[in-house]
This record gives structure tokens, sequence and C-alpha cells, in this order.
């Protein structure tokens, strides 16, 4: 654990670590970045978190189990996103143009950058993002009880 | 001996891909072309997705479309490159606590 100054900071920063890790997922399809990108920024709040507490509170706050099912609904939403296209071919866009969500038309050219946009990509961005977001949490909490475990021995 | 008829193995597959590498052929070419040794294959590849990208699928970011839309077989090995990763992890750690506890007991 830290001293309170770290911690206040990182209470107070995880707030917008957060707010910018979904802020990138979110705008995957208009700016750079994407759901790797964002579902590293989150997982970097976790570490930070598990930096500056202690470990049994942050075991406490943060389970295992649910970050290993936002992997595993993170990888299905993808998968079943695919999947739906199939009827056209695998990875088919099928909400794009479409004119419901995410399906507004978008011309060859300059435009603002509407984020009601390409179809499965948002949708394919944030399921990725919930998955990397779990894949990386549930590997920091599971080196974060080798290294307790190692400090026990060592006392 | 086995060795020595794997290093000769690896040297055909390696002097297979250096040829073409440097002469693709006519794969991909346009009918009644031929393009000489070592000369560069053309493609329009990426004017198509430049120009056809945006009206596809909607997305500003031709980045994203290619990597989600266009190739996105390509996500999915690395969404399961990751997923595979987080198992063995677990995996290694969990199995490296159970052989302590064994050892103290």
């Amino acid at each position: 654990m830290m001293s309170k100054i770290v911690r206040t900071q990182a209470s107070f920063l995880y707030t917008f670590i957060l707010i910018f890790g979904f802020y990138i997922v979110a705008h995957g399809h208009l700016t750079p970045g994407g759901g790797f990108q964002g579902g590293a920024v989150i997982a970097t709040g976790i570490a930070l978190i598990a930096v500056a507490f202690n470990f049994s509170n942050v075991k406490r706050w943060i389970k295992k189990t649910h970050l290993t099912a936002a992997e595993g609904i993170g990888l299905l939403t993808f998968l079943i996103t695919a999947l739906i296209g199939i009827g056209t071919s695998f990875f088919y866009n099928w909400l794009a143009n479409s004119g419901l969500i995410f399906g507004q038309r978008v011309s060859y050219g300059v435009n603002p950058g509407y984020l009601n946009t390409a179809g499965t990509l948002p949708v394919m961005n944030l399921a990725v993002g919930i998955e990397v977001f779990g894949g990386l949490g549930v590997i920091i909490l599971y080196m974060l009880n080798y290294v307790k475990e190692v400090r026990n021995d060592a006392s | 001996m086995r060795n020595a008829l794997l290093c000769v193995a690896l040297l055909v597959v390696l002097g297979c891909l250096l040829y073409v590498s440097v002469n693709p052929g006519d794969f991909g070419v346009s009918r009644g072309e031929h393009l000489a040794f070592g000369e560069p294959k053309y493609t329009d590849m990426d004017d198509y997705f430049i120009h056809n990208g945006q009206n596809q699928t909607g997305a500003n970011n031709i980045v994203t479309s290619i990597v989600f839309d266009y190739r996105g077989y390509d996500t999915i090995g690395e969404a399961s490159v990751l997923f595979t990763a987080v198992l063995g992890v677990g995996v290694a750690l969990r199995e490296l606590r159970k052989r302590r506890d064994k050892n103290d007991e």
C-alpha cells in the first residue's frame, strides 16, 4: 500500500482513465484507436488501483470471476456479430447503411465524424474492448496473487 | 542425418520463397500483361479501400474498417491469442500455487 497522497491521486485519476478508455473504444471507427487500445487503457486503471492500494482490498473490489466473465462475453459477442452476417459472408457488415442503429449513410469525402455510423464496427469495437479489458485485468490479478505469495515467503 | 535433411528442406523452402518474392509471376495481373523478372507487382487493392471503404462500411477510420470488416479473420486470431495467453497465465500460476501447498504439508 502506498502513501495517502498516492492513494488519493489514484482514486481521483481512476475515473478519468476509465472515461478515456471508453472514449477510445466508442470512437474506434472515427479516430485512431479501437477495441484493443481502449481495453488496454482501461486495464491500466486496474493496474493503477493494484499498485496504489492494499492487495486484499483490491482483491475484494475487483473480482476475478467478473473479469473472466467479461472476457468470455466480449469474445462471444464478437463472434456472434460476425456470424449474423453469414448469409452473405462471414464478417459481413450487415448493419452499415441500413438506417438502423449505427446505420447512417456516409459518402466518400470529408465529414465531421458521426458516431451513428459504421454498422457492426462499433459493436465489434465494444466487444473487443470488453474482452481485452477482462483479459489484461485477469492477468494483472494473477500476477498480483503471485507477488503477494512471494512476499509472504520472504518475510 | 535428420538435421541435415531438415537443413536441406528449409533451404529449399527459403529458395522458393525468395524466388516468389522477387518474381511474383502472372498471379493477379490483368490478362495479356506479363511482368519481367524482379518487377514489383502492381495492385489496386489500397486504392479500392481508400475510395470505397467509407461508402461500404461508413467508418471514417479506414484502418478500423479494414481490421474489423475486410480482414476480420485477423482480429479473430488476435482475440484468440489474447484468450489463450490469459488461459496460459492462469494455468501456470495456479499450478505453481498447488505445488507449493503440497510442499508445505
